[in-house]
């Protein structure tokens, strides 16, 4: 008996290390390889050059260009899945019938369930066509229509961690505040979403890494020409989608342009360590208020 | 409907139920304007029920239903015609636990003002000068308006609660056990508070504590298994009560 749980105990552990070893492979990979990058192209360029060409016969790595299509494409996902899903989660939670509540949130978790090719799709096949008719002078490939249905996809994310934070908000002060003759949306507004503020904060964090990280939607539907723009109305690229682009294309393994993706790469694992590690400090600090 | 010319609160043949739990039968009482009445009995026999009735705040529970009129200003509360919010800022509520919005002093005082559509800075600051005033905290606040509430002790955050409750300017106010969850001398200050408060505020309050009910109130009502056994003076029914019921609960023999 004691040496079956002992195997057990090495079994599982070996689970949790694999995980480990696996993490700590791919980081060593995009350091070291990233960093034979940067000894053929310096820093300063990668940053200030204002082109990502390096497939071309003139080579350009201004990473700005592909950091601006991926930025552009997340801010017009959070300002659909922010607002949104700060809303949903107040419906859910303060206003909504036990029936309607039953029903809207199975349907929420199947949109976050739904293969983000097929979003990708949707974007590139109804919205995008969609958006012609409002902005005529829309290309087929855009920013708008990937980041507006990056946003819808993201919302259930939001609106379930809001609603999670939301619920914490202890029971008390919904009673302070409805007692003074507070009506729903001033209890919501006023006193739950600034007090469950914490949990808000990690789920935005969460959603933008999310969206930072999207790869098939706008692979799809955003375009292949790294632009430094804010116009939301042309093809630009991604981080994501020019790594997806080389990595299926024939760059030579070892070469300068199979390296670019490296590069790309830990620019993007940079962004989202950030954000992840802020979204942990939040956290932390929404513990402790209510301890 | 109407109320006697001083009476705050009726109640007229009050059922309620939580499902099919009948937890208050058949109350009938008139509470009178500027006075202090207590409720006290055993734990479970329906004093925050009843209580939470004045205010409406048992309309979130699913299962409460209630039969009987209660009046208020000559209107029986839980009528159509009734907004439940207007009602609310008419009759305030202070919690058994001291319940502080995470907000600056300041802002938890005068968050009433604010979901009226109040702005202006100078009445803000002058309501909330008073009602701290009102509310005895004052002079121990006053340097630190902008701290968060949750800095002050349990004490202070219940007459802070009180104040915030006072600045709505309601006509009752409702305690639920206002004190059971302080030190003896946090809840001396309350009910110091209490008696000054009966000047211009009818107050119900519920309490486990006979002595502060004793010492608090004009009139008890004493409650049991749903039923209100007796209401009389205090005193009456602290020294020579009617029923048997409350002669045992009051000298101890239960409960
Ligand atoms: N939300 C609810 N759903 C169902 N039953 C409830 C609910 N709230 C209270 N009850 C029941 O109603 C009865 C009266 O409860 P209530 O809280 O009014 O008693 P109380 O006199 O305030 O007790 P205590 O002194 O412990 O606060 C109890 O039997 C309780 O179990
Ligand atoms: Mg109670």
């Amino acid at each position: 008996m004691k040496i079956k749980e002992k195997i057990i105990e090495m079994l599982l552990g070996f689970c949790a290390f694999i995980t480990v070893l696996t993490t700590f492979g791919i980081v060593y990979i995009l350091f070291s390889e990233s960093y034979r990058f940067f000894k053929e192209v310096s820093i300063v360029r990668f940053i200030t050059d204002k082109e990502w060409t390096p497939l071309f016969a003139d080579k350009q790595y201004g990473i700005m260009a592909l950091l601006s299509g991926t930025l552009l494409t997340s801010a017009i996902a959070m300002v659909v899945a922010l607002p949104l899903g700060i809303i949903i989660a107040v419906y859910l939670n303060e206003y909504a019938h036990k029936t309607v509540r039953n029903y809207l949130k199975p349907v929420l978790e199947i949109l976050a369930a739904i293969p983000t090719v097929v979003y990708g799709f949707f974007a590139l096949m109804v919205v995008t066509p969609f958006l012609k008719l409002l902005f005529p002078e829309i290309s087929g490939f855009n920013a708008l229509s990937a980041g507006l249905v990056m946003g819808v996809m993201i919302i259930p994310l939001v609106s379930s961690l809001s609603e999670d934070a939301l619920y914490a908000v202890p029971k008390s002060l919904r009673e302070a505040s409805y007692g003074m003759g507070a009506t729903k949306f001033q209890t919501s507004f006023r006193v739950l979403v600034p007090a469950a503020s914490s949990g808000i904060i990690v789920s935005f964090i969460l959603a933008i890494s999310r969206a930072v990280g999207e790869t098939m939607i706008v692979a799809i539907a955003a375009g292949q020409q790294p632009r430094l723009t804010a116009n939301p109305l042309v093809p630009i690229e991604t981080i994501t989608t020019y790594i997806v682009q080389v990595s299926s294309g024939d760059v030579v393994n070892g070469s300068v342009e199979y390296r670019t993706i490296f590069a790309a790469g830990i620019t993007l694992f940079i962004f989202t360590f950030l954000l992840n590690n802020v979204s942990h400090f939040v956290r932390k600090r929404f513990k402790q208020q209510y301890e | 409907m109407t109320n006697e010319k001083n009476i705050a609160i009726e109640a007229k043949n009050v059922n309620v139920y939580y499902g099919t739990k009948h937890v208050l039968k058949d109350i009938n009482i008139a509470i009178e304007k500027n006075s202090v009445v207590a409720f006290i009995g055993p734990s479970g026999c329906g004093k925050s029920t009843f209580i939470r009735c004045f205010n409406r705040m048992n309309d979130f529970i699913e299962s409460f239903r209630k039969e009987g009129d209660i009046i208020i200003n000559n209107k029986e509360i839980y009528d159509r015609s009734i907004q439940v919010e207007e009602l609310r800022k008419e009759v305030g509520m202070v919690f058994q636990k001291p319940n502080p919005f995470p907000k600056t002093i300041f802002e938890n005082v005068v968050y009433g003002l604010r979901i009226q559509g109040e702005n202006n800075k100078k009445t803000l600051r002058e309501t909330a000068e008073k009602c701290l005033r009102d509310a005895a905290l004052w002079d121990e606040v006053k340097d630190d308006l902008n701290k968060s509430a949750l800095e002050l002790s349990g004490g202070q955050q219940q007459r802070l609660c009180i104040a915030r409750t006072l600045a709505v300017k309601p006509s009752i106010i409702l305690m639920d056990e206002p004190a059971s969850a302080l030190d003896p001398i946090s809840t001396s200050k309350i009910e110091d508070l209490i008696t000054v408060l009966k000047k211009d505020y009818t107050i119900v309050i519920v309490t486990h504590n006979m002595q502060q009910a004793a010492r608090v109130s004009d009139k008890t009502a004493f409650f049991y298994l749903g039923d209100m056994v007796e209401f009389e003076k205090t005193q009456t029914l602290f020294t020579n009560p009617q029923k048997e019921l409350t002669q045992n609960y009051i000298t101890g023999r239960f409960g």
